[in-house]
């Protein structure tokens, strides 16, 4: 090789090596006993307003055991990889928040502390925890890899003025009801119902619903992906159908990703809205709870054979302790305050959530009409998410799909049994 | 995504470390001379190593393993697969090398139309305000505005604008002047891909500008006069004697934003949300997601390593050709 050639050749591998960089986030642990590093997830209207929410509880927790913690709240876009980069480096927070359905996934990292029963003893004991909850916090047949903090579940908020405006006079029980007053409630600008389309999460939860209401399933009982069957295929496309077909969806809304289809509620544009706990959110953007309702997620009218009586994942908010935590007691001790009745109680109230243990029920606003039909739904017809390491990649994958066929739909193009198949197939097809 | 300011390493042959030994030998002082040159080279070989060649390496050891999140945190569990996940990710039969090789396409074209896009804007610029008028300053100020904002603040606002409801391109277009009846999308579906491209050369131009606007200054002023006399017109001034003398400086310029570009993760990041609709996929997002959304990091190693011989491929090709044309021409 020439000398030229040579300087070509370096020239080139360097230009081409600025494409390997790459990033990491790199908070350390807590070093001292006497602090930790908590990461919270975004529960409340704003990151800030879960700052101040949280702060005064810390605070209390720091006067009681000297322990400070500091806390950083991340919002949903970015938290599981924040949690990733922090389960691959061994750096990162001593206390974090997890959305529940990934508690297998990362339990398979292996970086979160197991609860098994000493442990769970340690944070005020198995028997407290509601156990639909705690079957939503790892694998079965394993110690789970966290606690449940906050519980949730979908409901279906409608706008009652809208409502009693179009001459309908109860909430829909029914998918083909909730289409048909949809129709109804579509006129002038306005819309039946509100969809986040183009939020991978959000879009995976529907999924499980219709699929488990169809008679499907995402994975078998191995453990294997089984995304393109027929009752999948068919419950895909009834929920895409509602802006598709039904037309009851305002195209828009397959852009939205920010939770714009709750603001679209609040503001009146759409009048029904199938979200968790979307009370507290609501009440910021000055909807008072008055001006709507909550009845359980529709079922089918006359559901195929093997279909389930599910309306709603079993939703909520895990709390988990890092093995890489230089201060593993001061960890759990902070669990345990989390989770006590007290801290329950403040918190989920303010949140418009349900706690997650049994003894803190009876405080008179988890009996408010939102939280009663939550209640209900978890105690009756919600079902967890399959707990199986290859959840999250579900949810991004099949997400994803469903995000592509909304554009889809958005922008006129048909949504067919053929074209839902063949993004599924494609997704299956991406999972190891 | 990091920098690349490489083909100016193309021309900088080393041995300029090594004259000092060449020079006045009146005091000869043994092996601290020539160590010397050595010391000062350190920090940047360090620097370069850590930052260049140690990632590239664990990227490419990455690449050979099955590295899922079972393995996330103790790499050495990780089952060595050899080539396993090159096949999986480059078989053009399979869901995801057919999308790969799509992705491939769309960037490729996006990279072509926003360099030439930029290039020409830049030239133009350049050219119109090579002479001094009033408020020349001011122009070029606000011509380089683009460059200087942070990417994410300019881009989320694009994001903003572009939205279908709320988005102030749509207001224009279908509220004020008429122009189309439908609002039409702009980040999803086919328009996307245009939306992104404008987004790119909005932001690369100014920095084209600025690079020609500097080699211009290098162009002496009787070339012109002797055009002029010569009868030339402002075309033939601006092939016969402009570009020429700014070869040089296009020579660089067009290696670097065509990397940049293709590399380019920040502007479709932001302007779609980390997920990019098909027509807009490009090759950084393409295998973010395929290894950060779907935890799968070996075979997001694997299509980042054959992207980085593809653009190895692509950078030799482009400093030999036009290597070889400049010794031609000499």
């Amino acid at each position: 090789m020439s000398r030229r050639h040579l300087g070509i050749f370096t020239a080139a591998v360097l230009a081409a090596a600025s494409l390997t960089a790459c990033g990491g986030s790199g908070d350390d642990s807590a070093a001292s006993p006497k602090t930790l590093t908590y990461w919270a997830s975004n529960q409340g209207a704003s990151l800030e307003a879960d700052k101040t929410i949280l702060q005064p509880e810390l605070d209390k927790f720091e006067k009681q055991s000297g322990i400070k913690v500091t806390v950083e709240v991340v919002p949903w876009s970015d938290l599981l990889n924040r949690l990733l980069a922090a389960a691959a480096s061994g750096k990162g927070p001593d206390v974090v928040n997890i959305g529940n359905t990934w508690s297998a996934s990362l339990q398979a990292t292996g970086a979160l502390v197991e609860f098994d029963d000493a442990t769970l003893q340690a944070v005020g004991g198995k028997d407290r925890i509601v156990p639909a909850a705690l079957a939503a916090a790892g694998a079965p047949g394993k110690p789970p890899a966290a606690v449940p903090l906050y519980s949730m579940a979908y409901s279906l908020y409608y706008n009652k003025k809208a409502f009693a405006d179009a001459g309908i006079t109860a909430p829909p029980t029914t998918w083909e009801q909730l289409a048909e007053y949809g129709k109804k409630l579509t006129t002038g600008g306005k819309w039946g119902l509100a969809i986040e389309g183009a939020n991978p999460s959000e879009n995976a939860h529907h999924a499980f619903t219709f699929s488990q209401q169809y008679g499907g399933e995402w994975f078998d009982s191995a453990g294997k992906p089984t995304f393109d069957t027929p009752q999948n295929v068919s419950a895909i496309k009834r929920y895409i159908d509602f802006m598709a077909a039904d037309k009851i969806t305002n195209p828009s809304n397959a852009e939205y990703a920010q939770n714009q289809s709750v603001s679209d509620f609040a503001n009146g544009k759409a009048a029904m809205l199938l979200w968790q706990s979307a009370g507290s959110n609501l009440k910021t953007q000055n909807m008072p709870a008055d001006a709507y309702g909550v009845a359980p997620v529709p079922f089918l009218a006359s559901p195929p054979a093997g279909g389930k009586k599910v309306n709603s994942m079993v939703a909520g908010i895990n709390m988990a302790v890092f093995k890489h935590t230089k201060n593993r007691d001061g960890a759990l001790s902070f669990v345990k305050f989390m989770t006590s009745d007290e801290e329950q109680t403040v918190l989920n109230r303010t949140y418009g959530s349900l706690p997650a243990v049994t003894t803190a029920g009876s405080d008179p606003a988890f009996s408010a009409p939102e939280q009663k039909t939550i209640q209900e739904t978890l105690v009756t017809t919600a079902a967890p998410l399959p707990q199986v390491p290859e959840e999250s990649t579900f949810e991004t994958l099949v997400g994803t799909a469903m995000k592509e066929l909304f554009a889809d739909a958005a922008s006129g193009k048909p949504v067919t049994e053929a074209s839902v198949k063949a993004k599924l197939t494609d997704a299956q097809q991406k999972m190891r | 995504m990091a920098t690349s300011t490489t083909a100016p390493d193309a021309d900088r042959r080393e041995p300029r470390a090594g004259s000092p030994a060449r020079g006045p030998a009146r005091r000869p002082r043994g092996p601290r001379r020539s160590l010397l040159p050595y010391l000062l080279l350190a920090p940047a070989v360090v620097l370069e190593l850590a930052i260049h060649v140690i990632p590239m390496v664990v990227g490419v050891w990455m690449s050979l393993l099955e590295l899922t999140q079972f393995h996330i945190r103790d790499w050495s569990t990780a089952p060595f697969v050899g080539f396993e996940n090159y096949r999986a990710t480059l078989d053009l039969n399979s869901a995801a090398g057919k999308e790969l090789l799509h992705s491939f396409w769309i960037t490729l074209a996006y990279s072509l139309l926003s360099v030439g896009f930029a290039w020409l804007l830049g030239i133009s610029a350049a050219v119109v305000l090579q002479r001094p008028f009033r408020g020349r300053a001011i122009l070029r100020a606000l011509f380089l505005t683009p460059y200087a904002l942070p990417v994410y603040a300019a881009v989320i606002t694009w994001s903003f604008l572009l939205q279908r409801d709320t988005g102030l391109v749509n207001h224009v277009l279908v509220d004020q002047l008429g122009l189309l009846n439908e609002r039409p999308f702009w980040l999803i579906g086919d328009n996307s891909f245009w939306s992104l491209l404008v987004v790119s050369v909005w932001r690369n131009w100014p920095f084209a500008f600025l690079c020609l606007m500097a080699g211009l200054q290098n162009v002496p002023g009787e070339l012109y006069e002797a055009a002029a006399i010569d009868g030339a017109g402002f075309w033939r001034r601006l092939r016969s004697v402009t570009l020429p003398m700014l070869r040089p400086v296009n020579l660089v310029l067009l290696l670097v934003l065509f990397l940049w570009t293709f590399n380019d993760f920040n502007t479709p990041f932001v302007l779609f949300g980390g997920s990019a609709p098909e027509q807009a996929d490009l090759i950084s997002i393409h295998i973010y997601r395929s290894s950060f959304k779907t935890w799968d990091f070996g075979s997001g190693s694997a299509m980042s390593v054959a992207l980085l011989l593809f653009l190895l491929l692509v950078s030799a090709a482009y400093l030999l050709i036009t290597n070889r044309r400049r010794d031609d021409h000499a």
